[in-house]
């Protein structure tokens, strides 16, 4: 599904190399969970596979189902079904969110040779994923991540996920700012659509997420590298001895 | 390089192109020679057939303004305008035997305005809408002139009305903008061609929407229409106007009064949507656009509302004002205005409380890309007998790229204690983060771009009568896809 090789990424702006060889394969059906200290490099990761502006890759490569991702225009890399969950969703004032998501899904899926939703259609399926979510349906009139709790800025990024029907997620921190019932609601979010074809790479801080999104496998990115990988014991290892081992590594 | 800059060359290398009004209609022209003198004037009002007492108002608008001088506190900058180096009146031959009805119109004209999307045969033509075409410095056609008269409603040319109904002409005429005004309405009392006139009696709820298209054409002609639409006691009317030109290297000089007058309990909604040749990406040509545009609520209660979509000309100088002098009457100005390119607009609008109980109401959108220069000026003015008078003012500037200007001034004057003044002002960037997050959500950049600029502008556009909605947010979106999208 996803493999990155010896991938280096600097900042355009200022040449500071944050990823510094990173290595990493998630087979299809896999959910991959990264942790790592602050700075070390992981939302990084997730815009490089976005394909953001801004940084510059100077060594290594990503293939995507076999293509060469680094290649693909941001649009085309959502197209061609990569998702990325954003540690800090972007407000964009005067946009409705419905109209957002509405735009977002019928491009989606004119890229991929879909038919158009019609507006009700699609009001409908807006509105039955909100519930699955317990979003306020209120929420969907307002403009687009402006004035949202922390916690109901995450709960619209699944939203996003689950009508972009992704094969690729990548989520970054989502279970930040969540409360304990939204922890388990986005986690139900995310559980239903695992399946034997969809991947996901899971980046958070907390063990707890992971109680409810079982990791195939869960790696340790420290300065730039992927510095250990395992199952999810090493999480709870984690959780108690924090990343003092890995700060000589870096 | 940043996606929005990047976004923004991008766009601007469309913008020239997709200016897809940019052609000329090659037809014989009868003009009046070159220059401006008072023999001109003459000329002009001859070409008309006019009365004694027209010549002579605009004969004495002419030494006004060989006195006065052009306004120069606009921010606003061009080469100074030779005005002797342009036409004053150009009119298609054609147009010399005043056509009866649309089929004796030369089929040229009528092509033209086809190709603009706006066809002039009544069966093609919107259902609701009546329209008025002006081409250069003549009145083409104007349709469903007869189902409007059945309810008493008066639309045509003005320089019709002239002689058909001198009594109403004579009496407004120049009462909301005197002749001496300022400096471009003076040039245009004394040379102005056509334009419409309206007038709804007591009581008349116009029919349908009316509206004028104004087509410049001729090379080295200056447009300078004049229009002037009065709602009677208990009427009201929706009015539009829209405006187009070729692609021309020459800049070419567009000076526009507009009067209305609004009586007791009566109402006018004016839109515009402005959409005259801005000039290459490299600011060569395009249309000077120097415009007075006013409104007299003189009745109680009456209610006037301007809703402008500006994306097109060169030099942009207009703020469409509203006098409020009648008792409970309200003013509204609702604005969308794009700049791109080196496209320059100083535009904004005008609010004089003068009687009690007046409200007002400005929301102000401006958008500036490329290495355009904007600037919202507006003046509210609260009268010593402005008694519990209110005006909001929300003034909102986007910004796209970073080689954009965009500035805001506001006048406020109060001389009523009770009178309140609300000014809110907010100036954003569309942001390298906003696009990279559309677009991970597989938008492109263009219509993410569009998406993010029709949010900003969206409670403007919805001041527009539904007809024009639609049109207005695809030239939002050309505008800056040759801009914005
Ligand atoms: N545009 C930028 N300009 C300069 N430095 C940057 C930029 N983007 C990221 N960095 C730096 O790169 C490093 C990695 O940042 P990144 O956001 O990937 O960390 P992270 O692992 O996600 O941390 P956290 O756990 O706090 O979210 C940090 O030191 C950060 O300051
Ligand atoms: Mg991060």
């Amino acid at each position: 599904m996803l493999s990155i090789q010896n991938l280096h990424a600097q900042i355009e702006e200022d040449g500071k190399e944050i990823l510094k060889g990173l290595t990493l394969e998630i087979n299809p059906g896999e959910v991959h969970a990264i942790m790592g200290p602050n700075g070390a490099g992981k939302s990084t990761l997730g815009n490089v596979l976005a394909g953001k502006d801004g940084y510059v890759i100077t060594e290594g490569s990503v293939f995507y189902k076999g293509q060469d991702l680094l290649a693909l225009e941001v649009e085309e890399r959502a197209h061609a079904g990569l998702f990325l969950a954003f540690q800090y969703p972007v407000e964009i004032p005067g946009v409705q969110m419905l109209n957002f998501l509405r735009t977002c899904t019928n491009e989606t899926r004119a890229a991929r040779g879909l038919p158009e939703l019609s507006g009700m259609d699609f009001l409908k399926l807006a509105r039955a994923k909100a519930a699955e979510l317990k979003i306020n349906p209120d929420m969907l009139k307002r403009s687009v991540n402006s004035g949202f709790s922390g916690g109901e800025k995450k709960r619209a990024e699944v939203l996003q996920m689950a009508l972009l029907d992704p094969q690729f997620a990548v989520l970054d921190e989502t279970d930040s700012g969540l409360d304990i019932d939204a922890l388990r609601i986005v986690a139900e979010g995310v559980n239903a659509l695992r399946d034997d074809k969809r991947s996901f790479l899971v980046i958070t801080h907390y063990q707890r997420l992971l109680d409810y999104i079982k990791p195939d496998h869960v790696h340790v990115l420290a300065d730039g590298k992927i510095v250990r990988s395992g199952g999810p014991e090493l999480a709870m290892e984690l959780e108690e001895r924090g990343y003092v081992d890995y700060e000589k590594a870096a | 390089m940043a996606a929005t800059a990047d976004t923004v060359e991008r766009v601007k290398k469309i913008s020239v192109e997709t200016y897809k009004y940019g052609f000329e209609t090659e037809i014989e022209m009868d003009r009046i020679p070159k220059g401006l003198n008072e023999d001109i004037v003459r000329m002009i009002s001859a070409k008309k057939d006019e009365p004694e007492w027209l010549l002579q108002w605009r004969l004495e608008a002419y030494r006004r303004w060989t006195q006065m001088e052009e306004p120069d506190w606009a921010k606003v900058s061009f080469p100074k305008i030779d005005y002797n180096d342009y036409y004053y009146y150009a009119a298609p031959k054609s147009m010399g035997d005043k056509p009866k009805s649309l089929d004796e119109v030369d089929p040229k004209l009528l092509d033209t305005y086809k190709r603009l999307g706006i066809p002039l045969d009544e069966q093609e033509r919107l259902a609701g809408v009546a329209v008025d075409a002006v081409f250069d410095s003549v009145s083409v056609a104007t349709t469903f002139k007869h189902k409007l008269e059945e309810v008493g409603v008066i639309f045509m040319p003005i320089s019709e009305a002239v002689a058909k109904h001198p009594e109403l002409v004579r009496k407004y005429l120049g009462t909301v903008v005197p002749t001496t005004d300022n400096y471009f309405a003076a040039l245009n009392s004394a040379v102005f061609t056509d334009g419409s006139f309206v007038y709804v009696p007591k009581g008349v709820r116009c029919p349908m929407e009316l509206s004028t298209y104004f087509r410049i054409n001729a090379q080295e002609t200056g447009q300078f229409e004049r229009t002037l639409i009065v709602c009677d006691d208990d009427a009201y009317v929706s009015y539009l106007e829209g405006c187009t030109a070729p692609m021309r290297d020459e800049n070419q000089l567009h000076a526009a009064v507009v009067e209305l007058v609004a009586m007791d309990n009566s109402e006018i909604k004016y839109s515009t949507v402005q959409n005259w040749y801005p000039g290459d990406e490299n600011g060569k040509g395009g249309i000077y656009n120097f415009v007075t545009k006013r409104a007299q609520c003189r009745g109680v209660n009456s209610k006037v509302s301007w809703t402008q979509v500006e994306t097109g000309s060169a030099v942009t100088w207009k703020y469409p004002s509203c006098i409020l002098q009648g008792d409970g009457s309200q003013g509204e100005f609702y604005s969308i205005a794009i700049t791109n390119n080196l496209q320059q607009a100083d535009t904004g609008t005008k609010m004089v409380h003068v009687g009690k109980n007046t409200r007002s109401r400005i929301i102000s959108k401006g958008i500036s890309a490329g290495r355009s220069d904007q600037t919202y000026r507006g003046l509210v003015k609260m009268l010593p007998n402005a008694k519990n008078a209110r005006n909001f003012t929300q003034c909102d500037s986007l910004l796209i790229g970073d080689r954009c200007g965009a500035h805001t001034v506001p006048y406020i004057e109060v001389a009523n204690p009770s009178a309140a003044v609300e000014h809110e002002a907010t100036t954003s960037k569309v942001s390298d983060d906003q696009l990279f997050y559309c677009r991970q959500r597989g938008m492109n950049e263009e219509k993410a771009l569009a998406l993010i600029v029709n949010g900003f502008v969206k409670e403007v556009l919805q001041e527009l009568p539904m007809e024009f909605a639609v049109e207005a947010q695809a030239l939002v979106e050309i505008s800056l896809e040759g801009s914005v999208g």
